[in-house]
Formats: structure tokens, sequence, C-alpha cells
């Protein structure tokens, strides 16, 4: 299909995106209120925005995703959706009785300029319930933005400082990830004993075991106690900057809860520096069975250092993720030449730096000269590709036009992924997910070796 | 999920047959703050027009709309492949501050650059609607500067529901047609309307139609392109299947180019042989007749001991059926009778007053019909009327499964056409393998017990 992508590399400055690689703020919303334990996210805009969300987060998970929506009208659009978003309180309370309703906005209803906070305060909401929203116009950031944006009024709406001494335990905050990591991370945790909040926490929400009935709010998820605890903790650790950080500093500013910004722990470095901020942090040794676990990382890239080193490498997705990718297929000595994301990506000026800034920084002391943006597309990605080709592909599902194009062998990393099932009970994170990478990558390109081996090369021990 | 119900404005949507006289609320809007599975205005136009295979598909609006669209609709090409590329004008804040019209005029001409289409799709999604961008003049000067077609869909979310879409994207097609002198009339020619060639149904359906002698002129819209949708006005009659979509478009053709239709339904070996029937006899060929009978024979024969080896499985299965429009809900009751299962739940996205009377005389006493159910209400009436089997749209799989119920997909998300006999085999090989799955006997129910 993208047979015809041209070769030659001309301006593109009209500011169209062909391709993306990414997605609107909403739906990032909707996955960070998901992990609010009894919380049904809201979509304050027409039907087919939340429809198209729950559709995209269905087909990841597997697994029923629940919103409702303000339903639009031509006349609402005209006359503001205060009346439409009251009516949703009051409905939503009343039919689905959930303990928290999540409103994020649409284009439409910022574009219209809702004023959703003060609907909120002058709607009728039943004691014990509570009602949070975040303002997530799709033509500003992307869909990590939008789970950042939810996952800040958590803390705006909830957290509270209640007592001046804080408590022994940690805010984790860790990003846009999937279940299957998020339990990776508390595992990790609390193997070190260390008391923790993981906050959201979509475990046990969109990876639900079988039971024959539907639960409209399964176990898992951050609860509303823990959330307003959260003011209380000593340190919070914000994973992955792009979707963590700002949250994280809100709590800072609102509750004194000092931050540490660490990159999603994809790899063994990043890992690492997860496992020594907690034990600087709490003063706990590192259990033996991490360090166990660390040992059999090490021993498997060793035992397939050869299979990686010199081959070449594209990788695309979420910033957090594409960041702690990259860090790890350098440490197996790969070479990324092509690294884009499609979320824009802070810039060099400001405090945070850039993703841009942050790549160029890993790839300097290796002298790997490679292509690197941020709110970049698709096309641009198989253009770099066709001119310069990599020997692996690593990304989200789209990524199989190009791999398919290119006949480039695709590991399938990051959201979303449409067309393969487990992947989002399977860790990417912390040794066992460096591990589950490693298989992973080396199989795609054994797989490859095997398929394009001559009769006389075709071996059964490689 | 007891008091699913307690919302009374629901209740004008729901019956039961044989209760009371059934006259459904429906082609309503659905209610603020309900987990609603319907989509919009937007969505309805881009899959009718989607499977033009040599248009691009530029998306007017934020990045959203047109990520969520990119490659979905699993219509397949026998030539062209630009519509499976996602081309966005990804508006942003400037944008909607000052207007978004000079960033589609540039989208376009880039895209120009390094595509050459012949035709362009330009959507314009709610926020479009709402900033007042000019689509049909920047559509109009890029068309006059680039000399192609580029026709703007006016498909702003919030305008209705996805049955406007449709209209919206009918609209579009008119325009496409219109321009041209109505062409001399083929003999013995359709056009198809409403199949989106899933799977390949559309070309299923067309080697039936060769076979009897009749020639399909232009298919709207499953693989079609510029040129086989521009020689519409030379089918001397217009098939039918979608009616949801393609009704208007269809009545349109009648009055301004006095091309006739007729409703056909491909789905289901009774359905395919009444339509193949209805076809050779609005021709009058006696001869042509006598081939539908004869690929009818030999299609029946071979395909009615396949379907009877599957009834034998089902024997007392019940199925629930909740789909996006009403005639594939009517043609669903009658292939789940082929096969043996009885229909105990059904309901639509967007059906109309006819077709839920329809519906309402084909299924027995007892059958909840429901219209825009949410999932609450699905699962409610699911477990209420002991259904097995549930069929649907990709975000009621998940749903089905967890409640321990078989599911198949009617949607966008099957692999293998549904049309025609060997359609009605697929869909009873489906229907066994999701029905009697081993899985099912590894569900317990908390205390222990083994359910299957
Ligand atoms: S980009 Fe905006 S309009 Fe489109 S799906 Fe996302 S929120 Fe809805
Ligand atoms: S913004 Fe409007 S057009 Fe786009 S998906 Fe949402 S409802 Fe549809």
């Amino acid at each position: 299909m993208l047979d015809c992508t041209p070769k030659e590399i001309t301006e593109r400055n009209s500011g169209g995106i062909i391709n993306p690689a990414k997605t609107c703020q909403p739906i990032g919303a909707m996955y960070a209120a998901l992990g609010i334990h009894k919380c049904l996210p809201h979509s304050h805009g027409s039907q087919g925005c939340c429809s198209y969300h729950r559709m995209h987060l269905t087909r990841h998970f597997r697994d029923p995703v629940m919103a409702s929506t303000s339903c639009f009208t031509e006349g609402s659009s005209v006359f503001g959706g205060g009346a439409n978003l009251k009516a949703s309180i009051q409905n939503v309370f009343h039919i689905y009785k959930p303990d928290v309703m999540a409103i994020h906005t649409t284009c439409l209803t910022e574009t219209i300029g809702d004023d959703v906070s003060s609907i909120i305060k002058t709607a009728d909401v039943a004691e014990g319930k509570l009602v949070i929203h975040a303002n997530t116009p799709s033509y500003v950031g992307s869909h990590i933005t939008g789970f950042s944006n939810m996952t800040k009024a958590m803390v705006s709406y909830l957290a509270e400082s209640t007592s001046p001494i804080k408590k022994e335990q940690i805010n984790i905050i860790p990003g846009f990830v999937n279940p299957g990591d998020m339990r990776e991370i508390k595992r990790i945790v609390k193997s070190m004993d260390i008391e923790y909040i993981l906050f959201p926490d979509t475990s046990g929400v969109v990876d639900t075991p079988m039971t024959g009935e539907f639960q409209m709010y399964p176990e898992g998820g951050t609860t509303v106690e823990q959330l307003k605890d959260t003011g209380n903790s000593k340190v919070s650790l914000a994973l992955g900057r792009f979707a963590s950080s700002d949250p994280a500093d809100l709590l800072n500013k609102k509750c004194k809860v000092p931050v540490v910004t660490l990159k999603t722990p994809i790899g063994i470095k990043a890992t690492d520096a997860l496992l020594m901020t907690l034990r600087t942090a709490f003063a706990h040794e590192i259990p033996k069975e991490l360090e166990v676990e660390r040992g059999q990382l090490v021993d498997i890239m060793t035992d397939t250092h050869f299979h990686f080193h010199g081959k070449t490498v594209a990788i695309f997705g979420d910033p957090d993720i594409v960041t702690g990718l990259t860090e790890f297929v350098l440490s197996l000595g790969m070479i990324p030449i092509h690294v884009l994301t499609g979320t824009p990506g802070g810039s060099s000026n400001s405090v945070a730096g850039s993703f841009e800034d942050d790549i160029n920084a890993m790839l300097k002391p290796t002298g790997i000269q490679a292509n690197v943006k941020s709110a970049g597309d698709l096309f641009t990605l198989h253009q770099w590709m066709k001119n310069q080709p990599v020997d692996l592909l690593i990304g989200n599902t789209y990524g199989k036009y190009i791999a398919r194009a290119e006949d480039v062998p695709f590991v399938r990393v990051g959201f979303p992924i449409l067309d393969r099932s487990v992947h989002s009970y399977l860790p990417i994170v912390g040794y066992h997910g460096a591990m589950r990478l490693v298989e992973m990558i080396s199989n795609a390109l054994l797989d490859r070796q095997d398929r394009d081996a001559a009769d006389e090369d075709f071996e059964l021990v490689m | 999920m007891e008091a699913a119900l307690d919302i009374k404005e629901r209740n004008p949507f729901i019956a039961t047959k044989g209760k009371q006289k059934v006259s459904l609320r429906c082609d309503a809007d659905s209610i603020s703050g309900c987990v609603s599975q319907r989509a919009c205005v937007y969505c309805g136009a881009r899959v009718v027009l989607n499977p033009v295979t040599d248009a691009a598909h530029l998306v007017h609006g934020p990045i959203g709309c047109s990520s969520y669209t990119w490659d979905i609709r699993g219509s397949l090409s026998s030539g062209d492949d630009l519509y499976r590329n996602s081309f966005s004008t990804e508006l942003q804040e400037h944008d909607v501050i000052f207007g978004g019209e000079p960033k589609l005029s540039r989208a376009i001409d880039e895209i120009v650059a390094k595509y050459q289409p012949k035709l362009f799709f330009v959507y314009s999604t709610c926020i479009v609607g709402v900033i007042g961008d000019d689509l049909e003049a920047v559509c109009k000067r890029s068309a006059q500067k680039h000399g192609i077609t580029i026709i703007p869909v006016q498909s702003s979310g919030f305008i209705g529901n996805k049955s406007a879409g449709y209209r919206a994207a009918c609209d579009a097609l008119l325009r496409l047609i219109t321009p041209e002198q109505p062409l001399p009339r083929k003999a013995n020619s359709v056009n198809y309307l409403g199949d989106f060639n899933l799977a390949g149904e559309a070309w299923i359906i067309r080697n039936y139609l060769t076979e009897i002698g009749v020639s399909v002129n232009s298919v709207f819209t499953g693989d079609s392109n510029f040129d086989s949708l521009r020689e519409a006005t030379a089918g001397s009659l217009n098939i039918m299947q979608c009616a949801g979509s393609m009704t208007y478009l269809a009545t349109k053709m009648q009055d301004e180019f006095q091309i006739p239709y007729l409703r056909v339904s491909f789905l289901g070996m009774e359905d395919t042989a009444d339509s193949l029937r209805k076809i050779a006899d609005y021709f009058g060929d006696p001869a042509m007749l006598a081939r539908a009978e004869m690929l009818i024979a030999r299609e029946t024969e071979a395909t009615s001991p396949i379907i009877a080896a599957y009834r034998g499985h089902f024997n007392g299965k019940k199925a629930a059926v909740y789909v996006g429009g009403g005639f594939k809900a009517i043609s669903l009751i009658k292939q789940f009778r082929e096969i043996g299962i009885e229909v105990v739940l059904i309901g639509t996205q967007t059906g109309r007053p006819d077709e839920y009377d329809t519906i309402n005389d084909l299924v027995n006493d007892g059958t909840v019909i429901l219209d825009d159910a949410n999932p609450a209400e699905l699962e409610r009436f699911m477990t209420q009327q002991g259904a097995d089997l549930l069929v649907g749209g990709v975000k009621e799989r998940p749903l089905a499964y967890k409640l321990g119920i078989a599911f198949i997909d009617h949607n966008h998300d099957r692999k293998h056409p549904l049309s025609g006999y060997i359609g009605a085999v697929n869909f009873a090989k489906e229907v066994y393998s999701t029905l009697c799955s081993p899985v099912w006997n590894y569900i317990y129910d908390w205390g222990g017990e083994n359910r299957g």
C-alpha cells in the first residue's frame, strides 16, 4: 500500500499529516480515567469521538471499555453544552453508579468554549460522589498530552496534604503504559518493601480475569482514598517525562511532594535507575530476587549480543516509550538511525528540554548519526527508511505497512497494537520486560535470517 | 446492573414482541450521559466513501478523526490503494483561531504533488463546522488549480448521527455523477449499491450476476474508483444491499436519471436466491431467469448439506443480534433461522420504523427488540433471554466474551465474506467455531462450579 511513497525527500510545509504517528488527547484522558477505581470516563462532545476512542482502546486491550458521552447535537453546539453536561452528570450517577465521573472535553466543546469547571460547580452531584475534569483539546499535543492532563486532574481535584509530616510512601506515575507494565512496576516496588501509590493504575481494569460475569467497574484502579493520600507521600516518581512530569510537578506545587523524573524503565539502564532511586529514597535494600533477575537479563544479553551488534533499527511511537527503547537497543549494540515520535516534543529552551535533545544526547557518545524528530508522521519515517534502510523496525501496529513495503522485520511495541493479542498483559518494563524485548527482537531477526537463508546456510543451531 | 433501566427515557426504545403493540421509538437522539454505541456523521460518511480506492481521503480537522479511521474498514481493492493512507490537515490551535482554510489548500497541494490523485474527498469534522471554514470554496479553488475533482463532504459530527453521514456521502457521490450527461444505458446492467467489498463480497456478487447474464456497471462503493463511479448513469437498474446507507442515493438516481432500484440482500441462502430471482424478473428475460435458477439449484445443492451438518450442532441455541442497520438485522434473523438458531434479542443503532415493523413480524413472541442499546442493557437482556451468542461490532465483542457468550463480528473486523452461498457457509462455520469452542468449558463460576 505504501509503494507510492516517493523516495525523494522534498520539503513539506503544509502542516498536514500523512499517516499519523499519534492520535488525539481525549483517548489518553479516557485511558487514564479508567485507572481510577470505580470511575466512568465521560466524553463531553459528540458521540463519534467517544465511540472511536472506546473502539480503539477495546481493540488494543480486548476488554470492554466503558465511557459515557454528552451526545451533542446541533443545538448544543450553538447554545453551549452546559445543559447536556448537567443532564449527563445526573444520568451517569443514576444509571451507571460510578464513584467518580471523569470528564474530558473534545475538540468541539473546547472550540465552543464550554467552561466545564463552572458547569460542574453548579451541577447537582450526589453526596459521596465525585466529578473531575480535564481539558483535552485535540488540536494541541497528542494522546500522551491527554493522559497527562487527566492525571493532572486527579491531582488538582483530589490530592490533599493532611499532615505536616510526610508518610514513608512513594507516588509512582507510570505514564501511558499497558496494565502488564503497571503490574510489573508494582511488583518491583512491593518486592523492595516500599509503600506506594501508583496512579493511574489500569491493571485489573482492562486486563480483568474471565469470570462469566461482566463488571462495569472491575476490581482494579487507584482508589479515591489513595489519590487523596498522594499529597502525603514523601516523594513522587514520574516515569516518563511526557506523560508523567506535569502531574508530578503539580502535586509538588499543591502539596509539596518533591519529584524525581526518570525514564520509563525500559531496558537495563533505566530499570537500574528506578531501583537506585527507590533505594536512595527509602534506604531499603534491593532484594535478592531483583538482583537475580538482573543477572539473568545480563546473561541473556551476553548470550545473544552478537545477534544484535551493528544492526540498524528504526523506532517510532510515544515519546517516553521511544526514549526507553532507544536507550535499550543501544545497550544491545544496535544502531538506531531513525527515531520518531508523533507527539510534539517540548523545546530545547524549556526546563524539561526536548525529545530530540534527549535522543541526541544518548546518541552523541556513540557517534551515531541519526534522524530524530518529534511531531513527525509515518510518511517521514518511511521516506527516511527508503533512503537509509534498516535491519529492524520497532513501533506500534501502524508500522506494519512500512515493514511490508520495505520488507523489514518488525517488532510491535507501544500503543496501539490492534492486530495482535496478549501484548497488554506482558510487561516491557523492568528486567523481566527487557528479557521479553530481547526475545521479541532476536526472534524477529532470526526468523528473518532463517527465511532468507540459502539451503546450504540453513542451520539447526543459531 | 439491575438499575440499568432506571432511566425512564429509555423505555420507549425497548419492546418485547407479543406483550404489547410495538411502535418502538428510534431515529432519535441518544440521551446525554448514556454509554452509547453510536457513531457520528463523519463516521457514516467515511465508511461509505472510504472504499473508493483511488481517492485521497483528506480529513480536515484535528488528528484523531483521521487516526481512528485509518484503514479500519477491511474493504478490498483490485487495484489502487491510495485510500488506505490517512491524510489529515491536523488543525492546530492557531488554525482554530484564525481559520483552517489556508492549511487545507496547502495540504491539498502537497498531496497532489506527492500522489497525483484524480479525486479527493475532503471531510469536515466537528471543529470545522464550528469555526466555519468554507470547505466548498477551498475545494473549488484547488480543483481548478490542479484540474482534478475535489469533493467536499459536509460531515461535521454533531449535525446528526451516522445516518446523516450516509446522506452526506451520497451527496458527495452524486456530485461525482451529476456533471456528466446521463450516459446511454447498457442493456442488462446494474449498479450495485451498498456493498463495500468487505473481504471481497462485491466480487462474489459480481460473479453471480455475470453468470446469469447481468453486467455490473458500477459498485457503490466497494472496490470502486473515479472512472467507474462516473459511469454510473450507464447502468439500467440499481440494486441495493445496504439500505441504510444507500436509499437516499437510489432515490436520487431514480429521480434525476430515471434509474429504478430494487432492494436486495445476499446474506443467507434464502435472501440470495430471492434476490437473484428478483433481478432476473426485473429484466424479464426467460433465459436469464433459467440461468439464475440453475445457479441457485447448483449452489443450494452444494451448500445445503454443509449447512445441515452445522445445524446439527446448534440445537436449542439462542442468538442476540446488535448491529448498525435495520436491514442487516432482518437478514440475520432469516439467516439464523436457516441454521436452526432462534433470535431472542435484536437491536440496531440506526434502524428505521418500517424496519422495526418487519423485525417485529419476523421474530417469535418474547423476543426483545431495542434501539440504540447501551452495554448495560445488552448485558441485562442477553442474560435474561439466555442468549448463547451475540452478533455485533468491535465494542460488543469483549462484552460478550466476559459474559461467557460466543460472538461473531458482522461489521468490519471480519476477514471472510458473509455474502452469497460461500458467505452462508462461512457464517455457519463461524457460528460453529465460536459457539462450539472448547474454551467455554473453562469458565468457572466463583465457587468452582463448571458451567460448561
Ligand atoms: S480529534 Fe477531536 S474530533 Fe477528532 S476524534 Fe479526537 S476529539 Fe474527536
Ligand atoms: S469530532 Fe465530530 S466528526 Fe470527529 S469523530 Fe468526533 S463526532 Fe465525529
